[in-house]
């Protein structure tokens, strides 16, 4: 599209975008070293991850507050009023996000005190889509890329279905031997963590998608998370 | 649309009368007019082509576009005004109530009646208040005094300036405010019952708490008016507005409910004009 009349208006965009691209920067250095930290066992790591939770927080508050003034004295409309909308819910996500990666850090951090049970395989794999998907998705953002966008919003599956496979192997451990409780517990939630990042990244790709096309993608999203039944599964799902 | 231009095909496939749309909370209600692939020229120049669209029922249809787009034209062509002028003429239908508005033989007196305009600057007539209002009806309707009393308060009233005009209905109307002016205007108008209501950018020369009051007055003036404004003003036209038109070198681009029209317009050239990126 071509340049606003008003040339400052287009700065400000250009600056949103990059706020937006550098908070989602920063969400996938603190996935990316949590599950290091988990991995490695390195509580160091983890506790720098834990720290650096502040920094999207204020990002988050800074994106939240450029885009009140936008909305207030540019009074965008059309793509414009899109791409801003979807900066600010963008931002929510990527807090949430972090927060995420953050409790995962903390709990890492027990987890290195505690005897390892079973193989963190799954986490790496896991992680590793997310990180992937998170990734794509800030690049559709910076490049108003709706195709992109679309392919993350498909692209959670994988993720769900690892994280059945975790779930059900965790089960297992803690009616094995009631000692790895604690420990399961503790993997259970990171795992679950690791989830709803990807369930938010997919939130992002939408977000991204409208405000380039200006047309919302289905409201059912392929989703494969199966563990709410896997125990007892309700009549008739 | 009719016809294929340099500058595309007008949207008018996403007009969809009488029924709910999908993606906004607004349904648009029954056409009150209904143009169809109307012409205009001043002379030799062609200022609207093939010009396509529904003016719904008591609605607000606002409609857009840069100087010279041809919104302006097209509000002089539903009243007829550029009749006045020589070399000036209308081809294709603008119908309402059966009768096309364009057509040479058309009654202009039965239709000023039917359509009445407001124009960017308050044009209060040199007398009272109380003639102004009384003078437009005179020349439709023969009223007892009590009748047009009756009728003149019920005018003010309906144009949100009656509480402030009453004890002075004999003073000059040349000594209201701007604001006050515009909607002794728009009393004016509607003191003639219209069916239609025609706003030539009605609040440019007004400040901006007069503006609002002035569309405040546009809202409840459509419970039984149907309503046509041009504006300059992107953002009146999405608070007033329920069906929004842009134009753009005399062609409608594109119509739609105004919602989708000011958060996903269609045509690249709509989605330019009213982002602020022209030219």
């Amino acid at each position: 599209m071509s340049e606003h009349i008003v040339r400052s208006y287009d700065e400000d965009l250009r600056k949103l975008r990059d706020m937006t691209a550098r908070m989602g920067g920063l969400a996938e250095r603190q996935v990316a070293d949590a599950t290091r930290a988990l991995v490695r066992r390195d509580t160091e790591l983890a506790s720098e991850v834990v720290q650096r939770d502040v920094q999207i927080d204020a990002l988050e508050r800074e994106i939240e507050a450029f885009c009140v003034k936008l909305l207030a004295l540019r009074q965008p409309m059309a793509a414009d009023l899109r791409v801003i909308i979807a900066a600010m819910k963008a931002s929510n996500d990527l807090e949430r996000i972090g927060d995420y990666a953050a409790n995962g850090a903390k709990r890492s951090i027990v987890l290195a005190s505690l005897p390892s049970i079973g193989s963190l395989n799954g986490f790496e794999r896991m992680a590793h889509l997310v990180q992937e998907n998170l990734k794509a998705a800030m690049d559709a953002f910076v490049n108003s890329d709706a195709e992109a966008a679309h392919r993350v919003w498909e692209a959670d599956e994988p993720i769900d279905a690892i994280y059945n496979g975790i779930f059900r192997e965790l089960l297992t451990f803690m009616m094995e031997d009631p000692r790895n409780i604690s420990a399961a517990t503790h993997m259970l939630f990171i795992a679950k963590n690791l989830e709803r990042i990807g369930d938010h990244t997919t939130n992002i790709a939408e977000r991204i998608f409208y405000a380039v096309r200006g047309d919302s993608l289905p409201d059912d999203r392929p989703k494969a998370d199966q563990s709410a039944y896997a125990v007892v599964r309700p009549a008739g799902e | 649309m009719s016809s294929t231009t340099e500058t595309g095909v007008a949207d008018t496939a996403s007009q969809s009368f009488g029924g709910v749309q999908a993606r906004s909370e607004v349904a648009l209600n029954a056409p009150r007019i209904a143009i169809k692939n109307l012409e205009f020229f001043y002379g030799d120049n062609r200022a609207l082509k093939g010009i396509d669209f529904l003016i719904p029922d008591r609605q607000v249809t606002g409609m857009i576009g840069p100087s010279g787009c041809g919104k302006s034209t097209l509000l002089r062509v539903l009243n007829r005004m550029y009749s006045l002028y020589p070399g000036q003429r209308a081809t294709g239908e603008a119908m309402i109530d059966g009768m096309n508005i364009v057509a040479p033989d058309a009654d202009l007196n039965a239709l000023r009646a039917k359509i009445g305009m407001v124009f960017q600057k308050p044009t209060p007539f040199p007398m009272t208040i109380y003639e102004n209002i009384a003078f437009g009806i005179r020349l439709h309707e023969k009223l007892s005094r009590a009748q047009m009393d009756e009728r003149i308060e019920w005018a003010l009233s309906r144009a949100a300036i009656w509480d402030e005009v009453k004890d002075r209905l004999d003073a000059s109307a040349l000594g209201l405010s701007g604001g006050q002016q515009q909607r002794l205007c728009i009393a004016r108008t509607i003191a003639v019952r219209p069916e239609v209501i025609l706003f030539d950018e009605p609040t440019s020369a007004l400040d901006p708490i007069s503006t609002l009051k002035i569309e405040e007055l546009i809202d409840e003036l459509k419970r039984d008016f149907t309503i046509v404004i041009v504006t300059h003003n992107m953002q009146q036209a999405a608070r007033c507005a329920d069906q929004v038109a842009f134009f753009y070198l005399g062609e409608l681009i594109e119509v739609a409910p105004a919602a989708q029209m000011f958060t996903a317009p269609k045509h690249p050239k709509t989605q330019e004009y009213i982002t602020g990126r022209f030219g």
